[in-house]
């Protein structure tokens, strides 16, 4: 086999795993791929039932309720729209009532979105940057208070 | 003062830096041998100057200097000593500088065994490595420095992330930094010889043990991080395809094909072009990981802090280190000659193809984990008030990242049996067919067995068993010679050089992982709600609530639940997962409790607890021990060839290399 064929045969390899790999990746970005939103804009696009997405805002108060067996349900709020929330699992645990969250999962054609996993913030400093985002949009986010005993004013940055 | 002197000592590491960076370089640029050999001892200086530095947060940290706005924010009086020394780099700051640690270290490791490496060579390397190291200490000089006092110091401290007060944490990020760190040798190294332009099989040997370290490390970090977020974050999983995941694994899969595609080059003098570059995007991607993790772009665990000042130099470091190694490059390869000739069918292509599939394996990874930060990037830059915004998550990475792993584990076993420059496919294909039989046949029964159960978990355990097996045939066919008896044959095999004991042990690691991760199909899981004394099946076993009680600890107060785990009636032992507070903090933890059975474990977490029930999350998790112990046994095979006599080149010859080695 001359050097030519041979490096032939590599380049042609080479291109078959990459279309394949590139196919994949096509394929899959066409499916599984999950859009966030927040409460106004599920309303305002019309999110067909049945898509998969991720939702986030603030657990509105007084919305909780525990059923049997770990079932919960609840509403995101964003302050101008709701979305009811049902979900069976733990709850993380930062989750509580006017507290920022994200849910993934489906949105039924009954309006209620039944989530499979649940994010909350994970301590009193860190929040998944989704729920920020959605907070800072609707214009109700609030920078965490500094909670260090002394105020570090001659911390240089 | 210890603090200052620690910041002057960074200041002073950052000075020598740059004389490294520069000096050698020139020197080797106009083959002056006094400018060379300061290369050398500024590597050394360098690396005592940093080691002073980190040894003076150190001292901060394990007295409580709460003057220090890094331990203020970071530590507390009464954490354990432990979680006091881990805790240097359980933040921004310190992390970084146990990163420039680690540069340093591999810097003067390679002045210390470069004795016998050319001086120019040497030179370069060690520059390329200086400048590297010069660009992260200015990072940490002026963006994140970890020795800022705080005036009026602070009674006591914030303390640490509870979730990130764990052994898991002492552990995990010296070892991934150590993988991650540990490929600039492997970068400066091709940058260092495509200036010189130079490059050649010896370049291969001298790179080959250091890529090798890296991988080694790597594997252990990336695992040991696996299991880490398994019992601490409380969800089971040990795998979730998250950013911070994948900024590892994607320099892992780009070392593990530099490794092959190096051994190609050390032997056969071929695939040099594709080794330089290969050697430049496993560190690239690791200087990416980094940029990921650390810019705050990504919010995890990981991310201490956002600033984007930081994030901005980061990029800055990427875009000069990886834009400048990769304009060399393209400049110099076409300079290299062309090394050895093989056929398609050889281990030479058994390597291509491994490297094909690791680099393809790579890019999915990599598109999956930047698409959705390109593309809110991108239409923030269209319509700022409404990026779009998705997540890619585990089902893409299942769906490109898979079919492609699949093909290479099924070549692995050919690959390590093939011969170099021209392989005879249907003589290994015969002498693997014992494996080949018993993995089909383990995948039908297993089928048979489960019948209505997951279809692609015995097909993975099948696939287990036949790399595995594939290993112990190489072994065993290298051993074998026709009339000899089983103890000639074991000496012979006991003779075998370590590095082919090193890639089997390595290669039948991969199948270990594969069987665990295939057994994760078989798991149960069940969410319920149990009162004290009441119980719950799960799979094989039974569950019972006997209480839940109050526990104080060194530095926490937590609520535990009491749970017994039987099986036909015979207890297995207690389980107690909880809710922790701790000193100082507000919020719970959760802490899982696990019981290793065989090798599954019974995991169990709690979720809301009620003075008289506890929501309970419990999963039974058969051989998920094996997903960790094959990485570990990866990494040991990897550890084995480093001590091969080979990988100490010019070595001098130890007495018993006289006994003749066998034949291959």
């Amino acid at each position: 086999m001359t050097r030519k064929q041979r490096r032939l045969t590599v380049i042609g390899a080479a291109l078959a795993v990459i279309g394949v790999a590139a196919g994949l990746v096509l394929f899959a970005m066409r499916d599984t791929i999950v859009f966030f939103y927040g409460p106004s804009e599920i309303a305002a696009k019309g999110v067909q039932p049945g898509t998969r997405l991720r939702i986030g805002g603030l657990v509105k108060e007084g919305t909780l309720q525990r059923g049997p067996d770990q079932t919960v349900r609840f509403e995101v709020t964003d302050t101008a729209k709701d979305v009811p929330v049902r979900y069976r699992g733990l709850l993380p645990d930062l989750f509580r009532e006017g507290q920022g969250v994200v849910a993934e999962g489906v949105l039924e054609a009954d309006g209620v979105f039944k989530a499979d996993s649940v994010l909350a913030k994970h301590d009193e400093k860190y929040m998944p940057r989704e729920v920020a985002d959605a907070l800072k949009k609707q214009g109700v986010w609030q920078h965490a208070p500094e909670k260090t005993g002394a105020t570090p004013a001659s911390a240089q940055k | 003062m210890i603090v200052e002197a620690g910041h002057y000592a960074l200041v002073l590491a950052f000075a020598l830096s740059l004389v490294l960076a520069v000096v050698p370089m020139w020197g080797a640029a106009a083959r002056d041998p006094a400018l060379m050999a300061v290369a050398r001892p500024a590597a050394f200086a360098m690396l005592v100057m940093v080691a002073l530095s980190y040894g003076a947060l150190t001292w901060a940290y394990v007295g409580s200097d709460f003057s220090v706005m890094n331990v203020v924010q970071n530590s507390h009086s009464m954490k354990p000593l432990a979680y006091k020394i881990s805790g240097v780099w359980a933040n921004h700051e310190g992390s970084m500088l146990l990163w420039v640690l680690i540069l340093a270290l591999f810097a003067g490791l390679v002045a210390a065994r470069g004795g016998r490496m050319p001086a120019r060579l040497l030179s370069n390397v060690l520059a390329v490595q200086g400048a590297v190291a010069a660009a992260f200490l200015l990072f940490i000089l002026t963006t994140s420095n970890p020795f800022a006092r705080v005036a009026p110091a602070p009674f006591e401290g914030d303390g640490l992330n509870p979730i990130l007060q764990d052994p898991g944490l002492a552990i995990h990020p010296p070892l991934l930094y150590l993988g991650y760190v540990g490929f600039s040798i492997a970068f400066s190294f091709a940058v260092g010889a495509l200036i010189e332009g130079r490059i050649d099989a010896v370049w291969a040997r001298f790179v080959r043990p250091w890529t090798l370290t890296a991988w080694c490390f790597l594997t252990l970090g990336i695992a040991m991080g696996s299991y880490w977020a398994y019992y601490e974050l409380g969800w089971g999983g040990w795998w979730f395809w998250d950013p911070v995941e994948n900024a590892s694994l994607m320099p892992w899969l780009a070392g593990t094909a530099l490794l092959h595609s190096t051994v190609v080059m050390e032997k056969r003098d071929a695939l040099k072009v594709w080794t330089m570059l290969l050697s430049i995007l496993a560190f690239s991607l690791s200087l990416i990981g980094t940029f990921l993790v650390r810019s705050g772009v990504l919010t995890s665990v990981h991310s201490f802090a956002s600033d984007p000042a930081r994030g901005v130099f980061i990029l800055a470091i990427l875009v000069v280190f990886i834009g400048g190694a990769l304009t060399l490059f393209a400049w110099r390869a076409p300079v290299l000659r062309q090394g050895g000739v093989f056929a398609p069918v050889s281990r030479e292509g058994a390597l291509v193809l491994n490297n094909l599939l690791l680099a393809t394996a790579c890019a999915t990874v990599f598109v999956g984990t930047l698409y959705p930060l390109a593309l809110e990037a991108v239409t923030g830059w269209w319509s700022p008030d409404n990026p779009s915004k998705i997540s890619v998550g585990a089902p893409f990475f299942n769906a490109t990242f898979l079919p492609l792993a699949f093909p290479l584990m099924l070549a692995i076993p050919f690959g390590q049996s093939l011969a170099w420059k021209r392989g005879d496919l249907l003589g290994v294909a015969q002498r693997l067919a014992f494996a080949i039989a018993v993995g089909v046949v383990v995948a039908i029964v297993i089928l048979a067995l489960t019948v209505g159960g997951p279809v692609l978990a015995p097909v993975g355990v099948g696939l287990g068993v036949y790399l595995i097996l594939g290993s112990a045939t190489e072994i065993a066919t290298r051993a074998w010679r026709r009339g000899a008896g089983l103890g000639v044959m074991l000496r012979r095999a006991a003779g075998l050089p370590r590095s082919a004991w090193g890639t089997a042990l390595s290669h039948a690691g991969v199948g270990v992982t594969v069987i665990g991760i295939a057994a994760t199909a078989w798991g149960v899981e069940s969410i319920v709600t149990l009162q004290p004394g009441q119980s719950t099946r799960l799979g094989d076993y039974t569950v019972t609530l006997e209480a839940v009680t109050p526990r104080n600890g060194p530095d926490y107060r937590e609520t535990v639940a009491r749970l017994r785990v039987t099986r036909d009636g015979q207890s297995l032992g207690v389980l107690e997962p909880g809710k922790r507070v701790m000193v100082g903090r507000s919020m719970p933890t959760s802490e899982a409790g696990l019981m290793t059975l065989g090798l599954g474990q019974v995991y169990a977490s709690v979720g809301e607890i009620e003075p008289n029930a506890a929501g309970l999350r419990l999963y039974w998790k058969p051989m998920v021990l094996l997903i960790w112990l094959g990485a570990v046994v990866m990494a040991l095979g990897g550890g084995l060839s480093l001590l091969d006599r080979r990988a100490r080149i010019g070595a001098p010859a130890p007495a018993r290399a006289a006994v003749p080695a066998p034949a291959e």
